[in-house]
């Protein structure tokens, strides 16, 4: 049943690619049609298997000379991510109710690019996988370079770069590993029972992870995602941030982590305190949310300081991918979730409520528009989404960080103070766009205000208001009752540690 | 010697021959005063027909192949079979591209000369012989000088041709130099005699003299498959060719040349297959003789030729603004992929088969690539990148195809090109297990990723930047159909590559 998630998105954007440019009315039906069908599908799935083993879902002979598999099956970790994808696809479709140009080929870009998605999350086969992952990488260029915003031409080459490089970086380990493992399968359960050489496994797993760790934002290779989130538009920015960066850690946990565990084993010697790619990672990925934050502490442009602060939540999501230990792997598997969720939220205010209506993006311009008053609901829905995104209580974003931070103590206690300090200077910077964005606190004068009055902004229409309450609701609900989704993640997690893929 | 094997062997090739001289009588003898669309599409038809036969023919030539004495001297089925078969489709589409064309008046004798250029390939895919590749490579070259002259408006053409011709003609004689130091050392002309022979020779101290030949070799069929640094002929002939002969020239005639080239890989490998007895005397340190006769020589030159023409195919595209030069550079890198699975042949026949898959759909994609081309500069006379600006508003089909065509080049699942790319380097691997085999498929991979930019730097004048002129572009029914069914073929063979893959592999004509 899940499978259809995949199939569904693939037809629904070869059906959008044959609709003609003046029906923009028929290709958004459409498109919220085949996105709440995936949505449906995975939420039905996901609430009758909670806490289920692995299935296989469809395993036929794809290649039987090579031994590749069409494989796909679930685990309650692909699970959760189907359940985000469903929901990412849907309100990024809400909110992208406004796009009048080429809508058909907009969504036909956009479904193909949630198909790959979903398949990703699905494989069971690691030449399957990376087909996925490869077709992922395609509409996101044509979606920036078409539809975007500022330097969409230079945003999208970059980021088609960056991914096609890291995906490059995979397909070297994927070849090395299946010539390696005597090219019998390709399947992971396949490769990882081949016993690879431990030598093999220490420069396969950094080459692998680097590969994946590309799309997920580990510094410093992150410098796509600030330009290709913000050149993009609306939906695919969302996306990128919701759950594209995603693929990446998803691909860092099951295929780096699940087939080369001997590579994170200690080198038997120590540089700068660093004694085996988990550290040298670990410490990436501290960096990653120390320096993001900073950066976006300073950003001129609102959309960037978004686009930095995912750079330094998916620190916390490839920091807990390294603890190795149970509370880690859980937290690091809800901050995917939880930072899908609220990054597209925060994604989706920025570049669809706010710039769609004061056609600029500068903190400097905005103060002085006085949002608060004229865009009252942009301004609440910030504060809850900056809310959730500090990670107070409540929220999605703290359970998830702070069984991160926690279980790093175990690490190393310095980079737990690191990490500590990098929440704050979180707080810092969603204070300060918040602040500058919607409650500048000078008043306006009778100077400031127009004759005629204020230039109408347009009311908030109803895919909007749809879009916030889906996932806001969605952090809320993982924030108070996290359980919904630890129930499916922690048997997922705790087979991976035991016996990794096998 | 017997001629009915002969007769036999080359059928396909007398198919070929007859319906060039065919479509000549019935152009000039009966169609004289026809309408020139009706001369296209008639010579066309004729010239597709005689290749459809050929195919049909391509069976009764069994698996024995042609031999004189001891020694083969065409080869049949298997591998050259299935090579056969990818020149003689190839040649097809060409032709049904030629229908949408209006470069020339002489429709019959263009027709002609590409038959007669196929049957050369159809020979050279076969040959065993160092008479007959000479022979089939010449008459294969001959023509393909002929069809990039054949614009006579175009200045381009006529210098691209000249171009061709010297180069071609000073890398034949550097073949013929080659071939006959060979002759000289073994006192046969045939590959195998010849491989046997090396090996005696290196043994007694001749290595020398066999490298001189086999560098002057590699430089006649490096020039073939435009391997840098044989390389220079290509942009000029692909810019100034007109389109169905420069599709033509980067799809069948690459075909035949990489054939060839696994023949001869082959016979440096399979130097003593049908012998009875073999003894092998090892020096002291009882290592193997692996540095005798030409199979090391051999691996290590395509080697280096592989890995310089991907750097260089791949760097240059980079700065090209004509599409057309665009192909010819990522030609010459994908001949560097194509070369790195020649030099790792090994004695499974799997590494030539991946070989194969990649030279056949590489041409398929490539005849599509230039279809498309052909179709932009009838409406807008130019192939520069800008001429393809708005392309999907223009015509959104021809825009979808050229899509197919390009992500398919840049190697991107689950269109065909990512497929034998995939099949290939995974057959490498499976081959060479030295560093340096891998770290070529590593240069490969990585290179590949480079080549998105510039295929993506079309594709983004076709979709993402504004039309300057946005009036429909019109194309031909015939070429439209031929395109969407390349672009068509591209995607299913790349979700279900097993097709072709076990075609490929059980080919008993």
């Amino acid at each position: 049943m899940l499978a259809w998630t995949i199939f569904c998105s693939f037809a629904g954007a070869f059906l959008e690619a044959f609709i003609p440019e003046a029906r923009a009315r028929l290709a958004r039906w459409l498109a919220l049609a085949f996105a709440v069908a995936g949505f449906a599908i995975a939420a039905v799935d996901f609430f009758t298997h909670i806490g289920a083993v692995r299935t296989v879902l469809v395993d036929l002979s794809w290649v039987p000379a090579l031994g590749i598999r069409f494989q796909l099956a679930a685990d309650g970790i692909s699970r959760v991510l189907v359940l985000l994808t469903g929901l990412a696809s849907v309100s990024g479709v809400l909110f992208s109710w406004n796009i009048e140009k080429r809508t058909g080929q907009f969504f036909a870009f956009y479904l193909a690019l949630i198909g790959g998605v979903y398949g990703v999350f699905l494989s069971y086969d690691l030449f399957l996988l990376f087909v996925f992952y490869e077709i992922a990488i395609v509409p996101k260029y044509f979606l920036i370079a078409i539809w975007g915003s500022t330097r969409r031409e230079y945003g999208a080459m970059k980021l088609a770069l960056y991914s096609f490089v890291g995906s490059a970086m995979v397909l070297i380990g994927l070849l090395a590993s299946y010539s390696l493992a005597g090219a019998h399968s390709t399947t992971l359960v396949g490769l990882a029972h081949a016993n690879l050489p431990v030598s093999f496994q220490m420069w396969a797993f950094p080459l692998v992870f680097v590969g994946f760790g590309i799309l997920a934002g580990m510094w410093p290779f992150h410098t796509w995602a600030p330009t290709g989130h913000v050149a993009a538009p609306t939906a695919a920015s969302m996306l990128l941030a919701g759950v594209v960066m995603k693929l990446g850690a998803y691909g860092c946990l099951r295929v780096a982590m699940g087939l080369y565990p001997h590579g994170m084993d200690p080198w038997g010697f120590s540089v700068l305190g660093l004694g085996s790619w988990r550290d040298v990672f670990a410490l990436l990925a501290v960096i990653g949310i120390v320096y993001g934050a900073l950066v976006a502490l300073v950003q001129t442009d609102f959309k960037f300081v978004i686009g930095y602060s995912s750079v330094s939540h998916m620190g916390f999501v490839l920091l807990g991918l390294m603890t190795l230990s149970q509370i880690g792997l859980d937290g690091a598997v809800l901050q995917m979730f939880s930072h899908g969720v609220i990054a597209g939220l925060l994604f989706a205010i920025v570049g669809r409520i706010v710039y769609e209506r004061t056609h600029t993006r500068q903190l400097a311009e905005l103060e002085t528009m006085h949002l608060a008053r004229r865009l009252p609901f942009a301004a609440w829905a910030f504060v809850l989404a900056g809310m959730a995104s500090m990670g107070l209580p409540g929220f999605s974003g703290f359970v998830a960080e702070l069984q991160v931070v926690v279980d790093s103590w175990q690490m190393n206690p310095v980079w737990t103070i690191a990490t500590a300090v990098g929440i704050v200077i979180g707080v810092a910077y969603t204070w300060r766009a918040l602040q500058k964005a919607f409650f500048a606190d000078k008043l306006p004068t009778a100077e400031d205000h127009p004759k005629e009055g204020w230039h109408d902004l347009g009311a908030i229409t109803w895919p909007e208001y749809t879009g916030v309450g889906l996932l806001l609701g969605a952090s809320l609900v993982v924030g108070l009752y996290p359980r919904i989704l630890l129930d499916s993640i922690e048997p997922a997690v705790k087979a991976l540690l035991a016996g990794g893929i096998q | 010697m017997n001629l009915v094997d002969l007769f036999r062997v080359t059928l396909p090739e007398t198919a070929l021959e007859v319906a060039a001289l065919v479509v000549l009588v019935v152009d000039l003898g009966i169609l004289r005063k026809a309408a020139l669309g009706t001369r296209v599409a008639a010579a066309a038809v004729l010239g597709v027909l005689g290749s459809v036969v050929a195919l049909a023919l391509l069976p009764c030539a069994g698996s024995t192949g042609f031999s004189s004495g001891e020694e083969l001297l065409l080869a049949s089925g298997g591998i050259a079979a299935v090579a056969q078969a990818g020149i003689l489709i190839l040649t097809i589409l060409t032709l049904l591209l030629f229908i949408g064309s209006s470069f020339t008046r002489h429709a019959a004798e263009y027709v002609a000369v590409v038959l007669m250029a196929a049957a050369g390939g159809l020979l050279v895919a076969a040959a065993q012989d160092l008479l007959i590749i000479f022979v089939g490579l010449e008459l294969l070259s001959l023509g393909l000088y002929v069809l990039t002259a054949f614009n006579k408006h175009s200045e381009k053409s006529a210098e691209a041709a000249l171009k061709y011709y010297l180069f071609g003609g000073m890398s034949a004689a550097f073949l013929l130099f080659g071939f006959s130091y060979l002759y000289g050392i073994a006192g046969s002309t045939n590959l195998h005699q010849i491989m046997r022979a090396a090996f005696f020779a290196s043994a007694a101290g001749g290595a020398p003299l066999l490298y001189v030949a086999l560098v002057l070799i590699v430089v006649g069929l490096g020039f073939k498959v435009a391997a840098v640094p044989f390389h220079l002929w290509a942009p000029d002939t692909y810019e100034g060719a007109p389109a169905p002969a420069a599709a033509f020239i980067a799809s069948a005639s690459k075909v035949a040349s990489f054939a060839l080239l696994i023949s001869i890989g082959a016979a440096t490998l399979h130097l003593f297959d049908g012998l009875k007895q073999v003894v092998l005397i090892a020096d002291q340190a009882g290592t193997a003789p692996a540095h005798l006769g030409l199979a090391m020589p051999w691996m290590q030159t395509l080697l280096l030729l592989s890995a310089i023409s991907m750097i260089v195919g791949n760097l240059a595209a980079l700065a090209q603004s004509s599409v057309r030069r665009l192909l010819a550079y990522s030609a010459i890198a994908h001949a560097g992929y194509m070369l790195l699975g020649v030099a790792n042949l090994g004695f499974s026949t799997a590494t030539a088969q991946a070989v194969l898959y990649y030279v056949l759909t590489y041409g398929l994609t490539t005849i599509g690539a230039f279809g498309v081309i052909q179709v932009v500069e009838n409406a807008t006379g130019s192939d520069k990148f800008d001429a393809f600006l708005g392309l999907h508003k223009r015509n959104p089909l021809l825009a979808a195809v050229l899509l197919i065509l390009f992500l398919s080049l840049a190697g991107i699942p689950p269109l065909v090109g990512f497929w034998a790319k995939f099949n290939l380097f995974a057959a490498v691997l499976g081959v060479g297990t030295g560093a340096v085999s891998f770290s070529l498929v590593v240069l490969a991979i990585v290179l590949s990723a480079v080549s998105l930019y510039y295929y993506l730097q079309v594709l983004k004048r076709a979709y993402v930047m504004p039309a300057a002129d946005e009036t429909p572009i019109k194309a031909h029914p015939v070429t439209l159909l031929v395109l969407v069914a390349i672009a068509m073929a591209v995607v299913v063979s790349g979700c279900l590559p097993t097709i072709l893959q076990t075609w490929i592999a059980n080919a008993h004509f």
